[in-house]
């Protein structure tokens, strides 16, 4: 047993540490939110050149070969500065999903590219009647000749108005909700017949749905065999689970920080509120909740790294266990804070709104409990 | 003990419902209904309608305009207004300075400022809470100094609700020395909102909006007819009126509602197969809200059952505040599980009234992580949650 990090490990979250700490404060982030597209291009050309987009990807992909225990390293690190730069849309899900199912020849055809920084991608699996069931998939993708024709609908699609390409997962036989039959198609962004309802997210990030019309795709930009995709597209949005419940790990422990600095210097009552033991036990709760959600984590991590990929049911742990830890500390943050905990101007409540969100995406903190239990 | 209506209290029933269906502006509904942005004409345009009524002013004693109600009428006034989505009532004017102003003012403030309450003429707001007095209200630091027949206000208020469609004011302000006690230091005092060294700024909450501001005073000269009652004892009228504001707040009829429309969304909504209701914790979730909400009505109609024989709201008002802001929070974070992956959209433009585009998601799901966000303030304002812990510990348990 060992708790240690390598030495690459601790050098990476040594350099997300840093640019978090020097170059993504609070006011840089909220700058970043309202500019156009919503994350820093600037920023995703640093992240390739430090190596950061290789993390996830194996080694014969062109990437860093990182294990579950790196991905977690990298996303606790980002969620410090609840960074909002898409790597999970593109880097998690959009790559992870072309590592997963993709050939050879598409691979090296998009990996290298998005690793260098240069392809946005967007993995449209959910379906506004689907919620966290992967297999319920609506949306038709029918062959003719040389290509497929896609109609349907797509919910909140992360990133999907960054994107370059877009992964859509589509039904090409059987019924809504039939295990087999669900195949995946890679589509440009721009191809004709997709009409785009863009949104910012309500924790600072981007999405839309997107509305597929007769979209004209060619039979060779299908990923993967035809049919057999469930089991790809579970794997890859069970890391992105485990990813964002890592982002949540870090942005607890920066939470909950924060609340215990602010109680120490906000005095009511001619005292520092941090000395009225009913708020110092909640701080503690706090605590407790990260440290353990922290640990949950790296059994996630390291039980999945066992099991040479994804270890559902230790991934449902971490997500359920973590979900619950985020609602509490992100509330409570809010609620020791007082007023100024609801304000827009603070980063407490920005840390709140994306601790609450990643309790609902993915597959939320009940139903992850209902799987763990089940499996 | 009884629980049922009487026959006149079943009349009262109907006469309501018939009111509501005719005279609720439908625009107003809608908005209501779903969660739309509501606008300052809004509160002005039913209060009106209120006041043609004669409904205006539930509580207030029938000489100053109330409708002499007895507990059992409003309770029926509060389920129906919910069940018909029924825009409340703007509580600064009518349920938080009209008391004090008819408790403690002198005749000549009673009809100068009662009857445009009661009619909805001028919006009022309340200037308590600074930057540095929330929860220790008392060591407010907002100065009247007494200059002839005026009151010099320096100070900042901050957090003051809608102040920027405000007309008037009430403030607690120092007129003691600044190391005075509370008892004798605090008065009570009207500002006129137009009045020269006045200005507003905004401060924009989690849900992108702007509710509440900051107010300052520079050499706002005020006249002293604008005081309540006494130099100093601003404190103890305030007191009054906080006690009149948490027992409005526990808001179990309009939770209520709330809980039987989430149940019809959850039995409607696909938990990829079956309906979201139908799931085991889902629906645990659901149960214990409704227990909570079930023990709650009960304790709001034992307490307005003890108002009503006289006694006044004590600190048991504080169960109230607790319990109600537990299950309305408990009741948003609901929705926003409802919404699933729909929680994410922030579609500001949705949610004003008239908007012709499609809707992101099913039904009003955009809307719920917003709410939730906002909502956070209700177990912080009105004396936070864990300040009516302390009362109870104080004046309950006598710890
Ligand atoms: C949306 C919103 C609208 C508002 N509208 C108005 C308005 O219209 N007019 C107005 O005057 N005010 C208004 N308020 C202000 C509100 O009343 C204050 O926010 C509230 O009194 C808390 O004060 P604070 O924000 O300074 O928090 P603080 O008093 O600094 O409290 C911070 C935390 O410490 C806790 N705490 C403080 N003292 C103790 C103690 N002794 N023991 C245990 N815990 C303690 C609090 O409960 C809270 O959790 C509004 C506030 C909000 C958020």
């Amino acid at each position: 047993m060992d708790f240690s990090y390598s030495e690459e490990q601790q050098m990476l979250r040594d350099s997300i540490a840093k640019f978090v700490n020097q170059d993504y404060d609070f006011d840089t982030r909220q700058k970043i939110v309202a500019s156009e597209g919503g994350f820093s291009k600037e920023n995703w050309k640093l992240f390739a050149e430090l190596g950061w987009l290789m993390v996830p990807f194996k080694e014969e992909d062109g990437g860093l070969g990182g294990t579950a225990v790196d991905l977690v390293g990298l996303m606790e690190e980002l969620g410090k500065g609840i960074v909002v730069e898409p790597i999970i849309p593109t880097v998690i899900l959009g790559g992870g999903i072309i590592a997963e199912a993709g050939s050879a020849q598409q691979k090296e055809e998009l990996l290298g590219t998005l690793m260098e920084g240069n392809l946005q991608l967007a993995f449209a699996f959910a379906e506004p009647q689907s919620r966290y069931n992967t297999a319920d998939i609506a949306t038709k993708a029918e062959k003719s000749g040389d290509s497929y024709k896609i109609n349907g609908h797509k919910a909140v699609v992360l990133n999907a108005n960054n994107a370059d390409k877009i992964i859509v997962a589509v039904r090409t036989s059987g019924d809504q909700r039939d295990e087999n039959g669900i195949s995946l198609l890679i589509v440009d962004a721009d191809a004709a017949g997709i009409e785009k309802r863009s949104y910012e997210t309500v924790d600072g990030h981007q999405g839309a749905d997107l509305y597929f019309k007769d979209v004209t795709v060619p039979a060779a930009n299908l990923l993967g065999e035809e049919g057999k995709a469930l089991s790809a597209i579970q794997n890859v949005v069970d890391r992105a689970a485990l990813a964002v419940a890592a982002e949540a790990v870090g942005a607890m422990e920066v939470t909950y920080k924060k609340t215990v600095e602010y109680t120490k210097t906000r005095k009511q009552f001619g005292v520092p509120i941090a000395v009225f033991q009913a708020l110092q036990h909640r701080m503690a709760e706090m605590f407790i909740e990260h440290e353990q959600a922290k640990s949950i984590m790296l059994m996630a991590a390291m039980q999945s790294d066992a099991a040479g990929g994804v270890d559902r049911k230790a991934i449902s742990a971490a997500k359920a266990r973590i979900g619950k830890a985020a609602r509490l500390v992100g509330q409570e943050a809010v609620q020791l804070h007082g007023g100024i905990g609801v304000t827009d101007e603070l980063d407490v409540g920005h840390y709140f709104k994306r601790l609450t969100t990643i309790q609902f995406i993915f597959g939320s903190t009940d139903w992850h409990t209902e799987r763990f239990a089940g499996l | 003990m009884n629980v049922n209506f009487s026959e006149e209290e079943l009349a009262f029933q109907e006469e309501v419902r018939q009111f509501l269906k005719e005279k609720y502006p439908k625009h107003i509904q809608e908005k209501v209904k779903n969660g739309l942005h509501i606008e300052k004409e809004d509160w002005v345009e039913w209060q009106k309608i209120l006041y043609e009524k004669g409904w205006a002013a539930a509580n207030w004693p029938v000489e100053y305009g109330g409708t002499g109600w007895t507990p059992t009428q409003k309770y029926i006034w509060a389920n129906e207004s919910a069940k018909h989505h029924v825009l409340e009532v703007m509580a600064f004017g009518m349920k938080m300075v009209a008391p004090v102003i008819y408790t403690y003012g002198n005749e000549e403030q009673k009809q100068r400022f009662l009857p445009d309450i009661l009619q909805s003429n001028v919006w009022w707001c309340q200037g308590y809470s600074e930057p540095n007095a929330g929860s220790d209200l008392a060591s407010l630091r907002t100065t009247a100094v007494r200059e002839g027949d005026e009151y010099i206000v320096n100070g900042t208020k901050t957090w003051t609700t809608l102040g920027h469609y405000a007309d008037w004011i009430f403030c607690l302000v120092r007129t003691g020395r600044p190391d005075e006690k509370n008892q004798t230091a605090i008065s009570f005092l009207l500002i006129d909102m137009n009045t020269p060294g006045i200005s507003v700024s905004p401060i924009i909450t989690l849900d992108g909006r702007r509710e509440v501001n900051e107010v300052h005073f520079e050499n706002v000269r005020v006249p002293v007819e604008n005081l309540i009652g006494q130099e100093g004892r601003g404190w103890t009228y305030a007191k009054l009126l906080l006690t009149h504001e948490r027992t409005n707040i526990a808001r179990v009829a309009h939770s209520k509602v709330r809980l039987e429309s989430l149940k019809e969304l959850a039995a409607n909504t696909s938990n990829g197969g079956p309906a979201l209701m139908d799931d085991p914790i889902f629906k645990k979730k659901v149960a214990d809200i409704e227990l909570d909400l079930l023990a709650l009505e009960y304790t709001e109609l034992r307490t307005l059952a003890a108002v009503s024989t006289g006694q006044a709201p004590g600190p048991e008002s504080s169960i109230l505040k607790i319990k109600g802001t537990e299950v309305a929070q408990a009741l948003d974070e609901l929705d926003v599980e409802i919404a699933g992956y729909y929680c994410l959209p922030f579609v500001k433009e949705q949610f004003e009234y008239g908007f012709e585009g499609e809707w992101v998601g099913p039904g009003n799901a955009a809307n719920a992580a917003p709410t939730y966000y906002n909502h956070r303030k209700v177990s912080i304002y009105g004396g936070s949650n864990e300040i009516q812990k302390n009362i109870i510990c104080k004046a309950v348990l006598g710890l």
